[in-house]
Order: structure tokens, then sequence, then C-alpha cells
């Protein structure tokens, strides 16, 4: 088990999230609080059960490769923050 | 008297009779809002005039015909807000589709009519988490109703809502239920189509009805269930008429009563009204036993990895591109993400997408998630060994009644740990009801206590016979 001494702004940078100085004090603070609690989970040895990725497992759902409607052009730009034309609009990406 | 204080039930009778119009219905649903909402805080927005257009056109032979049902703000209904309580969404966001349980509450003829509060992306338990402004509980107005489905619980529990849905991630339909006082369930996972659900955690997310009655609950889950494909873990099994079991006895019912929940740290008061349920179960001929689920413990933990992990996968899709909150200050892509973010998500989100985030990293992954996925199976083995023996197990829903506005706030442990009861149903992906089970007297005001009654997988049926036996007999 890893110490519970998160690195907060490499975790912030992740997470696409800005903090402050103060902000990331803060919740330095109660993500180790928190991480502190769930180290509960060391106390137990679980080295040889099978996870569990979803309460009622089904695997392999297939559809029929058909075509099928799907939402239009207009639907998916509907609530675009910026748009030109059919295209959604963002910040330059290449220099 | 006012329609809004109606069940289902009483309506559809008054309909086939044609004594009212869905019209009425809608028209005293939005005077009690208006009279009301401005002290509980339940709904963020509605939209009366749409709602009326779609009462005059409602086909009143359909089961649910003309019944309106308000809506959590974190599914999609097409033309009207979405929000999930978050700045992110609030400013721009319109839904251009229905959701898939929105879909079939539709097929059943009920009109989804208001956008209720919540806990900012489902995450919280007490509606303080909302971006958007507070929801009073509605037996008690310094209080929270509880949450993330607080909205939901407080409009029925206050009257100005028929039925709602919720959606219920590890005690979201559930916890608020009790802490108003209205009947709240969370279906089998897989049970409810969570297509156009705004996912917070998809392995647990789950949505269901928040009524009046437990007929009630029955009559609205015969509407939300059934395999949609656009979900691929939504099941495709055969959907029963969930009111099969209303009405009908307990005698013979075997009712455990897990050691592991029955524990110091509850309130006395909520431990006295649990205790007279079970005395009220047994007079009717329920066998009560007691049983052990030996890995509860892990539950909190094993939740509070496997959901903030979910989350932060999930949120990641908020980039200011397609739709929701974007900065009007970035000037590169990476400031446009960090700043969209950083400006549209609250506390409560960030702090679980930090967690989250840091669980997944390089390195940690083995450490936490995946040692939460194998303790969610000895959480899932329990109860599986537990219904060998039992037909239902029962607890209380929450471990205390509802809490001060600001009295949890900046304890983040502390108001995780509230979930202790309901977290466990959800890894495991079973049914479980809350039902009132009386009141306790705090600072000489009676707040509602929840009896949680777990089922089975699959076995909403007799879930919804044992809450309606007691129920009636309370």
């Amino acid at each position: 088990m890893p110490a519970a001494d998160i690195d907060i702004q490499k975790v912030a940078k992740l997470s696409r999230l800005s903090l402050t100085t103060e902000e990331a004090a803060h919740y330095e603070k109660q993500l180790n609080g928190v991480l502190a609690y769930i180290d509960t989970l060391t106390a137990h040895d679980l080295g040889d059960v099978e996870p569990t990725a979803h309460a009622m497992p089904v695997f392999d759902v297939l559809r029929v490769d058909e075509e099928r409607p799907g939402f239009t052009q207009e639907q998916c730009l509907s609530n675009a923050p910026k748009r030109a034309g059919d295209q959604f609009q963002i910040p330059k990406v290449i220099e | 008297m006012s329609l809004a204080t109606s069940t289902i039930a009483q309506l559809r009778q008054r309909l086939t009779a044609g004594e009212i119009t869905p019209r009425d219905i809608v028209q005293d649903i939005a005077k009690a809002i208006e009279s009301r909402n401005g002290e509980l805080g339940a709904y963020l927005s509605f939209d009366t005039e749409t709602a009326l257009k779609e009462a005059d056109a409602a086909d009143k032979s359909l089961p649910l015909g003309g019944i309106p049902i308000g809506i959590k703000d974190n599914m999609n209904v097409t033309g009207q807000p979405c929000t999930c309580a978050s700045k992110i969404l609030a400013e721009n966001y319109t839904a251009p589709y229905d959701a898939g349980a929105i879909q079939k509450l539709r097929q059943g003829g009920a009109l989804p009519f208001g956008r209720l509060n919540m806990d900012e992306f489902a995450m919280g338990s007490s509606t303080e988490n909302s971006a958007l402004g507070i929801t009073r509980n509605p037996c008690d107005a310094s209080r929270v109703p509880g949450g993330s489905s607080g909205g939901s619980a407080a409009a029925v529990a206050g009257d100005i809502a028929i039925a709602a849905l919720g959606s219920d991630t590890g005690g979201s339909i559930r916890q608020p239920a009790a802490l108003c006082g209205c009947v709240g369930l969370k279906p089998t996972y897989g049970r409810v189509s969570r297509f156009g659900l705004v996912a917070f955690a998809s392995s647990l997310d789950q949505i269901g009805p928040i009524t009046k009655t437990v007929e009630d609950a029955a009559l609205l889950l015969n509407h939300l269930c059934g395999k949609d494909g656009r979900d691929s873990t939504s099941l495709d099994v055969e959907v029963p008429d969930f009111t099969a079991g209303i009405g009908k006895d307990i005698k013979g019912l075997r009712v455990g009563l897990p050691k592991e929940y029955f524990i110091d740290g509850t309130h006395a008061g909520v431990s006295a009204a649990v205790d007279a349920a079970i005395k009220k179960l047994e007079s009717l001929g329920a066998i009560i036993e007691q049983i052990s689920l030996p890995h509860t413990e892990l539950g909190v933990a094993t939740y509070y990895v496997l959901a903030p992990a979910e989350a932060s996968a999930n949120l990641a899709r908020f980039d200011g591109v397609r739709y929701g909150h974007r900065s009007s200050s970035a000037t590169d892509l990476m400031e446009h993400y960090l700043k969209s973010r950083s400006e549209g998500f609250g506390p409560e989100v960030k702090r679980r997408i930090l967690l989250g985030t840091y669980m997944l990293s390089s390195g940690y992954y083995d450490a936490y998630y995946l040692r939460a996925q194998k303790a969610r199976t000895l959480i899932r083995n329990d109860f599986t060994e537990a219904f060998s023996k039992v037909d239902v197990i029962i607890s209380p829903t929450s471990p205390a009644p509802a809490h001060k506005l600001g009295e949890l706030k900046d304890n983040p442990l502390a108001a995780y740990l509230e979930d202790v009861f309901t977290i466990p149903v959800n890894l495991a992906g079973l049914p479980g009801i809350s039902v009132p089970c009386g009141d306790v007297e705090v600072d000489g005001v009676k707040l509602p206590v929840g009896l949680q009654i777990i089922g089975k997988p699959l076995d909403e049926v007799t879930v919804l016979r044992a809450a309606h036996a007691y129920e009636q007999a309370r």
C-alpha cells in the first residue's frame, strides 16, 4: 500500500483542475484523511479474491451491425459553447 | 384539497372515473410549487406550459396516463435543462434527447414535470453540495432533506410532487426518502437503463422511484424497467408486474437481521423505531433470523475508492468543448481545460475527481481500485450467502435522522459514513427500499426514520410485498 501522501498539484494537473495554494493545502489535508480511512482495506488479505467490476455481470454485449438512427448534427451541436458553422470551435491546438 | 397531496393510485382512480383531468393535476402541482417551493427549494425549475400541453395530449387509457412525475436534475428530458445542480451545466445546456427511463415513463403515459435539486453530480448525502440552491427538509426547515436526491424526496414528502425519479449510487434514493418520510426504491443494478442519466459511478448508478406509498413505487417501477441497447449493462430479463405482491401477506417470510448493521453509533431513536418495526413484521407472521454480513466494515472504504475513481473518468467529458461551461479567459488548450473545469465544478466534485484521479494514477491502480474490486467480491458473497437463508434483509436506512444544515460542512469523512447501511446494497447490485417506520423527536421536532428492506437480485416483488405489508400494518 502506498503512503497516503498525495502530491496534490500533480494530481490536480492530471485531473485538469487548477488549484490555488490555499485550495491545494485544504484538499491535501482532507484527501489524506479520506485515504487514511480507505487504508482499512489493507488490513484484509485480499490476495486470491477475484475482483468484481459489475455486480450483475454481463459480457460481450453485441448488437446487430446495421444502420440505425442516431443524433443529428444539429442535436450534437445544439449545446456547443462556441461553434463555427457545423463544427465545434476550440482554442488553437497546434502552433 | 390540492391534487398535489394525492398518490398515483388515487389520481388514477379519479382520472378513470372522469372526476379530474391531467390538466387539473398539473395546475394543482404548479400552484403547490409556487406556494411552497420558496421555502423548500426542492425544484430548480419547472415548465408548466409544456406540462399543460402534454397533459392535454395525455392518453388516459395508459397505466400512468396523465400523471406528472418530478425528475431529478441529472436525467435528460428533451427541451428541458439538465444541470446536475452544477455551474458547469447550468448556463447553457438544454437536453436534446430523452433518457431511456424517461422514454419508458412516457410509454406508460406519465409526464415528466419539474427539475429537482440534488447534490452536484449526485455527490453527497444532504443536497448541500448543490451549486444552485439549498433544499430544506419538509419536516423541519432547519434540516437537510438528505441526498443526493434531496429535491425529489422533499418535493414528494412536502406534497409539491405526486412522485419523482431519483438516482442511487450509494443510497441517494433511499436515504433522502428516509430522512423526509417517504418511500424510495433502488432497483437491481441493470433493471433501469442508465442511458441519458448523467453518469457518476457507472457500476453503481441506478434510477428509481421516490413516492408517497409503497404501491406507488410499484406502479412507477412498472414503467421504468427493461433492456435498452444504449446501456450495455441494462439486463435482458423479464420485467414482472411489480404490483404482484402488493396486498399479499408475509406469513413465513424469512427476514434477516445482519448483526453488523445493529451497532453502536446508530441514533437511539432510530434503533427504537427499527426495533418496533421488527416486532411488527414478526406479528405479521415473518420469521426473524439473525444473520451476519462479515465484510460490512469494508463497505464505505470500498465505495470511496470505486465511486470517485469511476467519477473521475466519467467527468472527464466536461471539457468545455461540446457542451457545458467554457472559460472565457483561456488562451491555449490546456488553460481552456483547467479554467473551464475549475470554474465549473464545485468543491465536493473537485474533491472526488482528485481522489479518483490519484487512485487511478500510475502505480496506484492495484493498491486502490483493484483492491476495492476484490473487497466488493467479498461484500457481494456475504449477501449471496445470507440470501441462501433468508428472503429479505432489513436494517435502518440511515444511522441518524436528518442533521442541521451546515452541521457536517467541511467534514467529508463524517458525511461519507452516513451511507454505511446503504452503500453495500449498491456494491452488491441488489434492490433495496426505504419505507417510513416512525419518527424520533429531536429538539421538539419529530423527524422521520426509514426502514431499509433489501432483496435478492431481481426480486423487487418480494421487497415491495414486505414493505407494503409493513406500511399497511404500521
